[in-house]
């Protein structure tokens, strides 16, 4: 009751962490957070078992690990929200964004305590972003015009991100699906018109790129097998009972024998609607909804082939793959324009029946069949696969390429110690800080190989300061290297971001000096007493 | 615990409260120093964001969510606040925003020294009244001189040098502060679109700041024009639409349904067959409708179903569906077109017109979003703010929403101050030289209010990292002697203590309200003298 009393401002449960102490949290935080992804990192990089309810997961992907972990710490959590954006914007790069970015962080703990305030550190850091990022594109190199050239580079590109997933053995073999799965959509970019089915049994090495679209559905009973010279209508209209739809109307009838009649009357609507379907000329009907098995028996009459419940993205890709339009009302067969493709059948992919559509109009589309021993490995090897196939469309994008194994990053390096040796001011020290951060992605690479990441990254920076930047780790032989010779080459736009991202989210972490955490919402509040 | 008992004339006690030993009070000088305790811990909180290089605060909500931010009043909003006075200070800070829309962390760290002060001279015996009097007589004193030292500043749409300098003030604070400029010069031009120089106003409601994640924040922009987070309603439909005439509906393409309860009863197959006749021919008609008046995309409120939108695919007509309510009424001001409820009502007047409308997509998800530019009425505009986190995206889209307020009070009250803390030292030395001149109790009461208000040149020397009294100091005999009111605290070390060669501009309205917000609350304060709550709270 005493005025010396404490004042408490905040509710009960709120914390509040200031200054030294908050920073600390961050820093603590972050940090754990890239020393958990860290040994993911580079060909020789581990992977992780994730456990849920849900079952297992064991990745290489830094999104994937990032995704499924429970954080409190709200650095942590900054950190893991970059990487998912890193997933979503470029695909590849998501654990090597938040190791760069709690590397920033580790450096940037050390001159804290020099007692460097931390806006120092953010303008020295600012002044090297952007150096690192100059230094980057004036390296960049630039093939798309020459489609020999080009497609190399994608080979190569496609090979270094494969070679530290799980595919990494048979990198060459998926490279070429996934540089030929690219190269089909002729620059537009458009993800959707690959797919990507798995099915368990056979080897990694037996899953193979099918020109055609496949499709894993079952065709109608009673009714064609094969078409050749398919037209293909693709529509989403309900064909179970086509209800109406003004408002408020109901069926009362006083006699049982007019039920019957109604039923008739709705038999007959149904029918009609077949009717004018199969008017379009059509020889095959593909539909979104269900096909009961009324309507499905009148189809199988008229020798048309029918697939029922194709979910929204393979009736979209459907639609997008054969070059026709989805159709929902049926009125004007003229105006309607039929996809069309040379051949339907139905095939075997181990025990499984699919339907496959070959020798499709648009030649842009085509079906990716993995195969693999157990459901883990072909979640994995999806992502994998999806990551490749990310990085070389966004490289079809922007076709700049820049050279791998931690070639890209000591080339920043050096220019950014360049840099920092021009400038005076403490915001040099901040800029040796980055110069050394971005050195430790290779020194990672290197650890997590097994290899001594000491002597080789300080030969490589030697290297980098006589102006050799082709020069990077060789992980088979575990020396220094040529990344021209060993065609190992990553993705400008992927590189520029993961710096971008990194250096963004370390800055924004670095800038709090005091957090307030809420009272954490009670998980069953009381009402009784309210 | 004096005065909670009374007696009768028999000597008994005598309760005059219910449950008064469940009930904790405060009373007097006690309940004075505890508030003023409140105030100060909540004032040292912000005290550290003020300023150019101020650093953020990271706040948890409740849920677990994450925001990093250096707006003050967005701090106060989300600090899970539960002290009552802490609360009227959380509400200070959103007075300043809704009213100037700026300066709501130097609002809190001025009331909070303004306390401070107080309690020194509620030490020294003097009562809390006429220290709040006195309060009152410096604020009208710095007010007057604020007014005095003002300039005036032009706002046309000629300037827009100046104006891009004032709002780089503002965003100096905030992480935007990377793209400085860029910035500054997206908030600029959005409210020189927008704004009403005969009114002097800036309608808020035309501006639409948007962000979304992913990209860096270089690739932030102004669209002239509408976005919405919609796309096309069909997937084959085109995604690039030339001259664009738009027919704006809020009904749904469905058959009518009448208000009144009603049931429709299928009785025979003949109803059967009439009701199926029915419901062809009405989607039908609206389509053409619609069709008739030459409009080449539809943006409904409403919802179709699939035939609805196979039909509008067939007739090749665009459409978009499920745009909400304020979506609808900026697209209806940007396009000029009006919004029409009833497809009988649709003609070719009430359709808007764009120039263009195209669809863009991002990254390696299928997200996508509509964009309507070079539209008739070019003064609704969007902002579109990309970053690398979910945070930077928000804080960006607050910092924007800072400038654009500065520049529309200055094109409201188009009379400047400089900032760095220039206006509360000139103003500090002008009430110190008026309190000598009065001769009550107030005189001590408008020295600690010159006092106070070299809190904010102090908080920003600190955080600036210089020696803070010794660099105030230094600047006020400059300003004395010197007898430039420009002079404040060089944030930035740019080598110069003039701020109008640093070009830190602040609006005049912003600087006024602080003060007087401030001093509002301080009285307010002081006058509690007795406070009352269930004995948990305190």
């Amino acid at each position: 009751m005493v005025s010396l009393n404490p004042v408490q401002i905040f509710n009960a449960g709120a914390e509040e962490e200031k200054a030294e102490t908050a920073r600390l949290s961050s820093f603590v935080g972050a940090i754990a957070i890239g020393d958990l992804v860290k040994s993911t990192l580079g060909p020789k990089g581990m992977d992780k078992i994730l456990q849920s309810s849900g079952g297992i997961q064991v990745t290489n992907d830094g999104a994937t690990i990032l995704k499924s972990i429970g954080i409190d710490n709200p650095a942590a959590k900054i950190l893991v929200d970059i990487s998912k954006v890193q997933d979503d914007e470029v695909g590849d790069g998501t654990t090597s964004v938040v190791v760069l970015a709690s590397e920033l962080l580790r450096e940037s703990e050390a001159l804290i305590s020099q007692k460097i305030h931390p806006q120092t550190i953010i303008t020295g850091w600012r002044k090297a972003t952007d150096e690192a990022r100059r230094a980057l594109q004036s390296f960049a190199r630039d093939n798309g015009n020459n489609e020999a050239k080009f497609r190399e580079d994608l080979m190569n590109i496609a090979r270094t991100t494969l070679s530290s997933k799980i595919l990494t053995q048979y990198k060459d073999y998926f490279s070429k699906l996934a540089v030929d799965a690219v190269l089909r959509l002729k620059g537009s970019g458009n993800l959707d018109a690959i797919h990507l089915i798995k099915k368990s049994g056979g080897g990694l090495q037996d899953s193979y790129l099918d020109e055609g679209f496949l499709l894993d559905k079952k065709i109608g009973v009673n009714q064609p097998k094969r078409i050749e010279n398919a037209k293909i209508l693709v529509a989403n209209t309900p064909m179970d009972t086509d209800k109406i739809k003004v408002f408020g109307s109901k069926v009362k009838v006083d006699a049982v024998s007019k039920v019957a009649e109604l039923e008739l009357a709705e038999k007959e609507k149904m029918r009609d609607k077949v009717n004018k379907i199969i008017k379009h000329g059509c020889n095959v009907f593909i539909n979104r909804q269900l096909i009961y098995n009324y309507p499905e028996q009148l189809f199988a009459d008229a020798g048309v082939m029918a697939i029922e419940h194709a979910d929204f993205e393979g009736v979209e890709r459907l639609a997008l793959v054969t070059g026709g339009e989805i159709v929902s009302t049926f009125d004007a067969p003229e105006s309607v324009r039929l996809g069309k493709c040379k051949l339907i059948e139905e095939v075997m992919i181990g025990e499984d029946k699919l339907i496959k559509f070959s020798g499709v109009e648009m030649g842009e589309a085509c079906t990716i069949v993995l195969r693999g021993a157990t459901k883990q490995i072909l979640d994995e090897a999806e992502r994998s696969l999806h990551d490749a196939l990310c990085v070389l469309t966004q490289t079809v994008k922007e076709t700049k390429t820049v050279f791998g194994g931690g070639s890209a990053e000591m080339l920043m390096a050096d220019a950014v110690s360049k840099l920092a040796a021009k400038t005076p001011g403490k915001e040099a020290v901040a800029m040796e800080a980055y110069a050394k951060a971005l050195r430790m992605l290779p020194t990672t690479i290197a650890d997590n190989a097994g290899y001594d990441s000491a002597q080789l990254v300080s030969e490589l920076r030697a290297l980098h300061t006589a102006g050799k930047h082709t020069m990077g780790l060789n992980m088979k032989e575990g020396e220094v290297g040529d990344m021209e010779k060993l065609g190992i080459t990553e993705s400008f736009q992927v590189k520029r971001q993961v710096l971008m991202s990194a250096s963004e989210a370390a800055e924004m972490i670095l800038r709090v000096d005091d957090i307030i955490k809420a009272a954490p919402r009670p998980r069953q509040p009381d009402h009784r007493h309210h | 615990m004096s005065g909670s008992l009374a007696f009768d004339e028999y000597g008994r006690p005598f309760i005059i409260i219910r449950d008064q030993e469940r009930k904790s009070r405060l009373t007097g000088i006690e309940a004075h120093k505890s508030h003023i305790m409140a105030a100060k811990a909540v004032a040292g909180v912000l005290r550290t964001s003020l300023g150019p290089k101020g650093l953020d605060k990271l706040l948890v909500s409740p849920d677990g969510d994450i925001t990093v931010t250096n707006d003050g009043a967005t701090i106060l909003k989300q600090m899970d606040v539960q002290h009552q006075i802490a609360k009227l200070m959380v509400q200070l800070s959103q007075s300043q925003d809704d009213e100037i829309g700026d300066g709501t962390t130097g609002v809190v760290v001025l009331a909070g020294a303004l306390l401070e002060q107080a309690e020194k001279l509620l030490d020294r015996g003097i009562h809390p009244i006429r220290v709040a009097d006195g309060y009152e007589m410096a604020a009208t004193v710095a007010c007057e001189h604020l007014e005095k030292i003002s300039e005036g500043f032009k706002v046309t749409p000629k300037d827009r040098e100046d104006l891009i300098r004032l709002a780089m003030t503002t965003l100096g604070s905030k992480i935007v502060n990377r793209c400085h400029r860029q910035m500054a010069e997206i908030a600029v031009d959005a409210i020189m679109s927008v704004a009403d120089f005969d009114r002097k106003d800036v309608d808020f409601e035309l501006i639409k700041v948007e962000g979304k994640v992913g990209g860096k924040m270089e690739d932030t922009m102004l669209i002239k024009g509408v976005i919405i987070d919609k796309d096309m309603s069909h997937p084959q439909m085109p995604k690039n639409i030339k001259d664009a005439k738009i027919a704006i509906l809020t009904c749904p393409f469905e058959p009518p349904k009448p208000k009144t309860k009603h049931g429709l009863e299928v009785k025979s197959v003949e109803d059967y067959r009439k009701l199926r006749e029915y419901e062809l021919q009405k989607f039908e008609t609206m389509v053409k409708q619609v069709k008739d008046t030459g409009a080449n995309l539809v943006i409904c409120q409403w919802g179709f179903d699939d035939e609805a939108n196979h039909l509008l695919l067939q007739r090749k007509l665009p459409a978009v569906r499920w745009v909400g309510g304020p979506e609808i009424e900026l697209i209806a001001i940007a396009t000029g077109g009006r919004i029409v409820p009833r497809f009988e009502e649709l003609t070719k007047e009430k359709l808007g017109t764009a120039g263009t409308v195209r669809e863009l997509s991002f990254g390696t998800t299928k997200e996508k979003m509509l964009v309507i530019e070079d539209c008739n009425n070019s003064r609704a505009v969007t902002i579109f703010i990309r970053g690398g986190n979910k945070m930077i995206v928000e804080e960006g889209k607050r910092s924007i929403h800072d400038a654009l307020c500065v520049i529309r009070n200055l094109v409201k009250d188009s009379r400047i101050v400089y900032g760095g803390g220039a206006p509360e030292i000139s103003c500090s030395l002008a009430v110190a030289e008026a309190a000598k001149k009065i001769s009550t109790l107030e005189q001590y009461a408008m020295k600690s209010f010159s006092e106070a208000l070299e809190s904010v040149p102090l908080a920003l020397a600190e955080n600036s990292g210089f020696a803070p009294i010794h660099t105030l100091a230094d600047i006020k005999s400059r300003q004395i002697k010197e007898k430039n009111p420009r002079l404040g605290i060089d944030c930035l070390n740019k080598g110069t203590n003039d701020m109008k060669t640093q070009s830190v501009i602040e609006t005049l309205s912003s600087k006024r309200a602080q003060i007087l917000l401030a001093v509002q609350l301080t009285k307010m304060i002081l006058k509690i003298d007795d406070v009352r709550g269930s004995a948990d709270q305190m």
